[in-house]
């Protein structure tokens, strides 16, 4: 990269309408932690819980479906307060587009974007590789293990639930997950820990594969290559056909489930390529 | 656009196919290895955790608990914390250890209340039939009450007093001439609350609550108590002893 990533299109639209879905993202991230930690902190309870399984104004369950999956793997059949949770969250992230949990809600996002951006101010090129389906593999284990095992082993080392435990019931040692995530997907694998392995991730990619609202590279004709979505983008793979691969019969639309809906391709576009579109009626945009 | 120009998907070989799922086997049974080990480790209740009242077995409770800290939330005395990582408590699990809190036995027990998966069994309807644990005078040499002192806290303090733990008298042979009163816990009454491990006036307490599986003995299947079953019976089970007459000596 020749220039600074975004600097084009914070020239052309300003600082702040070159970040609008970033802050927004952050916004959002650390909303949801606010509301959490405001009953333990502030007494105000709006909800409950944490994201493994919570109750909003003491009324709307809400369940991990992952973690609830891995307690039905384990031999246990949850209470219906947990199912109805669980079909809230499911309906929820299947009409966002699955993995907007990732770059919307899980607090692991802000650890792997933070080593994502130092990557990229200090230039660290180097990567190991490992496969993007890895994450699948993990996922396949964490829905088995339990069978055997009768006890949810993933949760054991969730880093998702356990970061987001940890602020609101105290880390202890957590962090030192949480540095080793850093730090992996500093130095080893670019986009290593969501991009490759994590399995919550995975989950809800599988869940998210026909979710409705997606990203899509409506103006492509206008796109002159200067490729800082691919340098900011976490799942760059996604952006190649829908940009490029119009003469081979590509819609714009970015129907790839690794796609997580975090719309930093649409900040760092000078020439507003990218919109956020529904695939239902084909020409509707939001 | 003419069908030549289309895109075609790029067809796996088979040989890439079977490089990439053993490869994908190999790295993700090292990682389950691993990961299995350190969940069977896991499965094992430390002495001083307890589980919140009319929780699961511990192999149920850790297949249903998911870790949400809502029991946490809704204890009105903070006395549920969730397990850290390198705890002796599985990662995130609600545990109290009585010690530094003890159950209060709330009537209405909201921690059951909270639990959205049933992990806290809702079975459980009365406070006082909860089994968190068993209180166990584990140490007789440093208990006051067990040196002939009228020491009794654990005994007054007893949210089920002289169901839970009575003073049983025993006689004092140091002094030859007083009683001791030994605090005996009944099994079938103690509910693990631990109000008599935190009140214990010992810098560390000789009566410890622990959990069940770790306090309980088991009889061996075979067994009977020979008087229990001489009730059920209505009688002994056995002829009588045969009593032969009394012989006494001749007296002149």
């Amino acid at each position: 990269m020749k220039y600074p990533v975004g600097k084009e299109a914070i020239e052309e639209k300003g600082w702040f309408l070159a970040h609008r879905f970033l802050l927004l993202r952050r916004f959002v991230q650390l909303g949801v932690l606010a509301l959490f930690l405001a009953g333990p902190l502030f007494g105000l309870w709006i909800i409950k819980g944490n994201l493994s399984s919570s109750l909003f104004l003491d009324v709307v369950p809400m369940t991990d479906p992952f973690v609830a999956l891995q307690a039905f793997a384990a031999g246990h059949l949850l209470e219906t307060t947990a199912i109805i949770g669980a079909v809230i969250i499911i309906s929820f992230y299947f009409l966002l587009g699955g993995r907007v949990f990732c770059s919307w809600v899980c607090p692991v996002n802000m650890i792997s974007d933070a080593a994502h951006w130092l990557r990229r101010k200090l230039k660290i090129r180097t990567s190991t590789k490992l496969s993007r389906k890895t994450r699948f593999w993990v996922l396949a284990m964490a829905l088995v293990l339990p069978i055997g095992l009768g006890t949810m082993a993933w949760e054991l080392i969730n880093p998702v639930s356990m970061f987001h435990r940890g602020v609101i019931f105290g880390m202890g040692a957590g962090w030192i997950v949480l540095v080793g995530i850093f730090l992996f997907d500093l130095l080893l694998v670019e986009q290593g820990w969501c991009g490759h392995i994590c399995p919550h991730g995975a989950f809800y990619n599988v869940l998210g594969r026909y979710s409705p609202i997606k990203v899509s590279a409506t103006n492509r004709d206008k796109c002159h290559k200067c490729m800082d979505c691919f340098a900011v983008c976490p799942e760059p793979q996604v952006l190649k056909m829908p940009l490029f691969g119009e003469n081979k019969g590509f819609s714009p639309v970015i129907k790839s489930a690794d796609c997580t809906n975090c719309a930093r391709c649409i900040d760092v576009c000078s020439k507003d390529v990218f919109k956020i579109t529904t695939i239902l009626p084909n020409k509707a945009e939001v | 656009m003419s069908s030549s120009t289309t895109y075609q998907p790029r067809k796996m070989s088979r040989r890439q196919l079977i490089t990439d799922a053993s490869r994908g086997l190999c790295g993700v049974g090292l990682l389950a290895t691993g990961l299995a080990g350190y969940a069977k480790q896991s499965q094992s209740l430390a002495a001083q955790c307890l589980r919140p009242p009319g929780a699961l077995s511990e192999e149920d409770f850790l297949a249903a608990c998911v870790r949400c800290g809502l029991c946490v939330e809704a204890c009105p005395y903070d006395t549920l914390k969730l397990g850290k990582l390198f705890e002796p408590v599985t990662t995130g699990t609600p545990y109290f250890d009585a010690n530094v809190i003890p159950c209060e036995m709330c009537e209405d027990i909201p921690c059951q209340e909270a639990c959205p998966t049933g992990a806290i069994s809702p079975e459980l309807e009365s406070i006082n039939d909860a089994k968190m644990g068993l209180a166990v005078l584990l140490d007789r040499e440093t208990c006051l009450n067990t040196q002939g002192l009228r020491c009794d806290i654990c005994v007054r303090v007893c949210p089920l007093m002289d169901e839970a733990i009575t003073l049983e008298v025993q006689r004092n042979v140091r002094t030859g001439h007083h009683a001791m009163f030994i605090p005996t816990v009944h099994s079938d009454a103690c509910t693990g609350c631990g109000k008599c491990e935190h009140a214990c006036p010992l810098p560390e307490a000789a009566i410890k609550v622990l959990p069940l599986d770790i306090a309980k003995g088991e009889l061996g299947k075979h067994y009977r108590w020979g008087w229990v079953e001489k009730d059920n019976a209505g009688g002994s089970l056995i002829d009588e002893v045969l009593d032969l007459p009394d012989r006494l000596p001749e007296g002149d």
